[in-house]
């Protein structure tokens, strides 16, 4: 059934999509405030669901790319992500097509409702990648095999660099990185433009309602003073996604980073609280959070969603962010299953992230508390 | 012989005191703040210089850290209208310059905004040219208006150019306008820099106004002394500079605090707690400085990135109220404040408060009675007391390694000596005056905290071209280059960015030019 997102929706929304990034994807705040302004003028939006989308309805993914650091710094004109779309909506020849997220993690998940509101179009309720991801091949629309390219990409001078026909989407990634590098290290994009049909067939379903789900479970458990870990967890078996449940709770003992080809990562560990007092969790992370181990034995991992929360407050806590003596709760979201194929695991299963194992499913049985 | 006054504003006192080249105390005083601050400093001032028994003359630098400035933006009293200058369009269009300020507030410090061209891109190439011609528009048709303007632009702390540029077209062509320009005041993240350099342009005027009654109040006592401010990171800065940064003085009580505890105790590395009537804050020293926060900080309701030290807030003092239900004992939040010496029990008053717990159960002798409580639930409140103060220290603590414990505050006496994860409870002299000898002891700083593309570049080559900015900064503040040590060094990859950009934090501290041995 579509539904309707409303300004109100955004608070819930930002908290959730923090969530869903698993410690990455950058802070939600900007993204907010530009979707909030374009909200307003709008009023609220119309959301369909997979089912409902026509399958002959064109469907282009939008998005930001780069470092949240240059976000900060430089924020957006504003009418980058709008642009790319529309550029790109014309080089196909769909002047109608919808906006969806790529990214359901993060900042991400509100360049879409900015772009929905400024031109008076539904949004898509999927993305491609299901969570937080760091690389623009890591979608579900590249492992059903569906083109990246013709791609656009806006800078905020309004240069606007199409790229037609690339062969391959690792490709792709490779070309926009470096050109988000030359935009100043942030930019704008629109992919992956594809038809209802195949949205349907590749996309991770309901992750914007999932995002606001979790976020308003958090703020409903805030006001009624009860555990939001308890309700990240309820909320999150819902789309495929589940069964979530709390892995560890404990307090942070070690953070140790390091750079390795550009890439900042590290390791946290965590000591276990009340009943894990007495063992310990660590959980290796590159820019988001890979695999958890408990004493030796991996107990989740990519790309099922491995997620810190402040134990309190039940809100995510960035890689960036982890610090000494911080009271945390994991909460490991078991991804859906078509994140996880044969084909899904090769792109973004440990081996992906340079791991010399497999992926398996998480250790439900070693779970703090399960979620109900 | 040089001695050193030090002087702290705070909510409900002023205090001072006085301490010897060596560091000594040798006069101390707690006065309450009057509504006009100026008399209460000369009166604090005047009871030290007199207990002292020095002549005016001795006295050869003061220092003052004033919570003036924080009354002035909790109060939207006595700010400057300003005009900003946001440079960078067409980028950062999307989020207009106070966005998310509380509207009060953006009433009375806003005058006009404009955003022009120009600013850098993280790796310090231009965005494209400085629209001067833009700002000068800009400036002929406000300059009358308002009394001070902030200047921001992308990545300044990366590249200042453009900020320098329209500084020096102001003060060539504007003079009575004060300038902010947002890289000597904050670091990496536009928006909170941006606002942080606002509120500076906003109290440039009450800043100068606690100066001069400052300057006044000594010049009465005939004391002619290099005069500094405290700022939030625990180091001064030089009056003339205080003037140009005011804003930087916001929220330097807590940090005095932790830095007069420090040096209390000559340890450079503790966890400090300073206990007063209604709350305790905990933090830590590391490398005889406050570890700074890294969340993002507000001030009278505006978003800022400034250095404010990393504290957790308890809400137990010595006036805080003792309550069960349940069977649970609870302590606090909410406390009797000043009114313990009529409300305690130990008092004669008729409320059970921390205070009367800790002395029922001997841990301290405070009042003129006996509290009439069970021994029950005195131990069982104390218990509570404890557990939030170790669950606190935990928390602050870098490392489950045992570490000292600085207590100070009226309030500190209430605690036992020993604690978990704690080696050692340490009760310094003069530990009701901490936040003024911290005001008084401290050293001046330099900081960098900016983004470098390492490309084409030894990280060596950029660390150190990092350190020897933090060491500019410093002496342009007031510290002598000799002296001059490094505080804290930090690297950060830029995440989602494999290009070798990295966010560079380096701080330096030394003595105050004129004082060294």
């Amino acid at each position: 059934m579509t539904w309707t997102l409303g300004i109100n929706d955004l608070d819930a929304l930002a908290i959730g999509a923090a969530i869903l990034g698993t410690g990455g994807g950058g802070d939600p705040y900007i993204g907010r405030i530009m979707a909030e302004a374009a909200m307003t003028e709008s009023g609220p939006l119309t959301v369909y669901t997979v089912d409902e989308l026509p399958d002959d309805q064109w469907v282009i993914p939008i998005a930001g790319m780069g470092a949240p650091t240059v976000l900060f710094e430089k924020p957006p004109r504003g009418t980058e992500p709008m642009e790319a779309f529309q550029r790109l909506a014309e080089h196909i020849g769909a002047p109608d097509a919808w906006p969806c997220p790529i990214e359901a993690g993060g900042i991400n998940s509100m360049v879409p409702l900015q772009v929905a509101a400024q031109l008076a179009r539904p949004v898509v309720d999927a993305d491609g990648m299901g969570r937080a991801f760091p690389e623009l091949y890591m979608q579900t629309y590249h492992i059903f095999g569906i083109s990246g390219s013709p791609a656009c990409m806006v800078s905020e001078f309004g240069d606007v660099v199409i790229l037609d026909r690339v062969h391959d989407n690792h490709q792709l990634e490779w070309l926009a990185r470096g050109l988000t590098i030359r935009f100043g290290g942030h930019s704008f994009l629109a992919q992956f433009p594809m038809k209802g049909r195949d949205v349907k067939r590749a996309a991770v379903r309901g992750t914007l309602s999932l995002g606001l789900r979790i976020g308003r479970a958090v703020m409903e458990a805030q006001k009624r003073h009860v555990d939001p870990l308890r309700a990240v967890c309820e909320a999150a078996n819902y789309a495929g996604y589940g069964p979530a449940f709390i892995a560890f709770r404990g307090k942070i003992t070690e953070v140790r980073r390091r750079t390795e080809a550009g890439f900042a990562k590290g390791q946290v560990t965590i000591e276990g609280l009340d009943g894990d007092r007495g063992s310990t969790l660590a959980i290796e992370f590159q820019n988001e959070n890979l695999v958890a181990r408990r004493g030796e034995q991996a107990i989740a991992m990519v790309p099922d969603l491995v997620t810190v929360l402040d134990m309190q407050t039940g809100l995510a806590i960035t890689t960036e962010r982890l610090r000494y003596g911080q009271r945390v709760a994991v909460v490991v979201i078991p991804a859906p299953s078509i994140m996880k194929s044969p084909e899904a695991l090769e792109v973004w299963g440990p081996p992906g992230f340079g791991y010399p194992f497999d992926y398996i499913e998480p250790a439900f049985q070693l779970a703090t508390e399960k979620g109900e | 012989m040089k001695y050193r006054l030090g002087v702290d504003v705070g909510g409900t006192n002023t205090d001072a005191v006085i301490l010897t080249p060596d560091d000594r105390v040798v006069a101390k005083t707690k006065t309450p703040v009057t509504a006009d601050v100026a008399s209460s400093i000369r009166y604090a001032a005047k009871t030290v210089l007199e207990q002292s028994r020095l002549t005016p003359s001795e006295i050869s630098h003061a220092m003052l850290g004033t919570t003036q400035v924080t009354n002035a933006i909790i109060e939207r009293q006595r700010l400057n209208k300003v005009g900003l200058v946001r440079i960078g369009a067409p980028a950062t269009l999307a989020v207009p310059p106070l966005t998310g300020w509380p509207a009060d507030l953006k009433a009375v410090v806003e005058h006009a905004s404009v955003m022009v061209r120009g600013g850098h891109e993280f790796d310090g190439r231009t965005m494209g040219p400085l629209d001067m011609e833009a700002i000068r528009r800009f400036l002929d048709e406000h300059a009358h208006n308002i009394t001070a303007v902030s200047v921001t632009a992308v990545f300044a702390p990366v590249n200042s150019d453009h900020e320098l540029r329209v500084r020096d077209l102001i003060m060539d062509e504007y003079p009575h306008l004060a300038v902010s320009l947002s890289h000597e005041i904050g670091s990496v993240g536009l928006l909170e820099r941006e606002n942080a350099t606002v509120l500076n342009a906003a109290v440039t005027r009450v800043a100068a106004m606690a100066a001069q009654a400052f300057e006044n109040a000594l010049r009465d006592l005939g004391i002619d002394a290099a005069l500094y401010f405290a700022q939030n990171d625990g180091t001064l800065m030089a009056m003339d500079y205080a003037l140009r940064y005011p804003i930087l003085t916001v929220a330097c009580g807590p940090t005095n605090s932790m830095r007069g505890a420090a040096h209390l105790t000559r340890l450079d590395d503790a966890v400090i707690i300073d206990v007063g009537g209604t709350s305790s804050d905990i933090g830590m020293i590391r490398g005889g400085f406050p570890r700074q926060s890294s969340l993002a900080v507000e001030v009278g309701g505006v978003r800022t990135n400034f250095r404010m030290p990393d504290l957790i807030a308890l809400g137990l003092g010595g006036g805080s109220r003792v309550r069960m239900s349940d069977g649970r004992v609870t302590i606090g939040p909410d406390s009797v404040g000043y009114r313990i010496v009529e409300d305690a029990l130990v008092f004669g008053g008729d409320v059970l408060t921390f205070t009367d717990v800790a002395v029922s159960l001997e841990r301290a002798q405070i009042g003129n009675r006996r509290p009439a409580v069970s021994r029950e639930l005195s131990q069982a409140a104390y218990a509570e007391a404890i557990r939030m103060v170790e669950e606190g220290i935990d928390r602050i603590k870098t490392s489950s390694e045992p570490v000292p414990l600085i207590a100070v505050g009226g309030g500190s006496a209430l605690l036992p000596d020993h604690l978990a994860g704690v080696s050692e409870v340490i009760r310094p002299d003069h530990y009701d005056v901490a936040n003024a000898i911290g005001a008084a002891i401290a050293q001046v700083s330099g900081r960098v905290d900016r983004i470098y593309a390492m490309n084409g570049r030894s990280r060596e080559d950029v660390m150190e071209e990092a350190v020897s900015t933090a060491k500019a900064e410093a002496v342009r503040a007031g510290a002598d280059s000799a002296t001059l040590d490094i505080v804290e060094i930090e690297e950060i990859p830029l995440a989602y960015l494999p290009s070798n950009a990295s966010r560079v934090r380096v701080t330096v501290a030394g003595v105050l030019a004129g004082e060294s041995a």
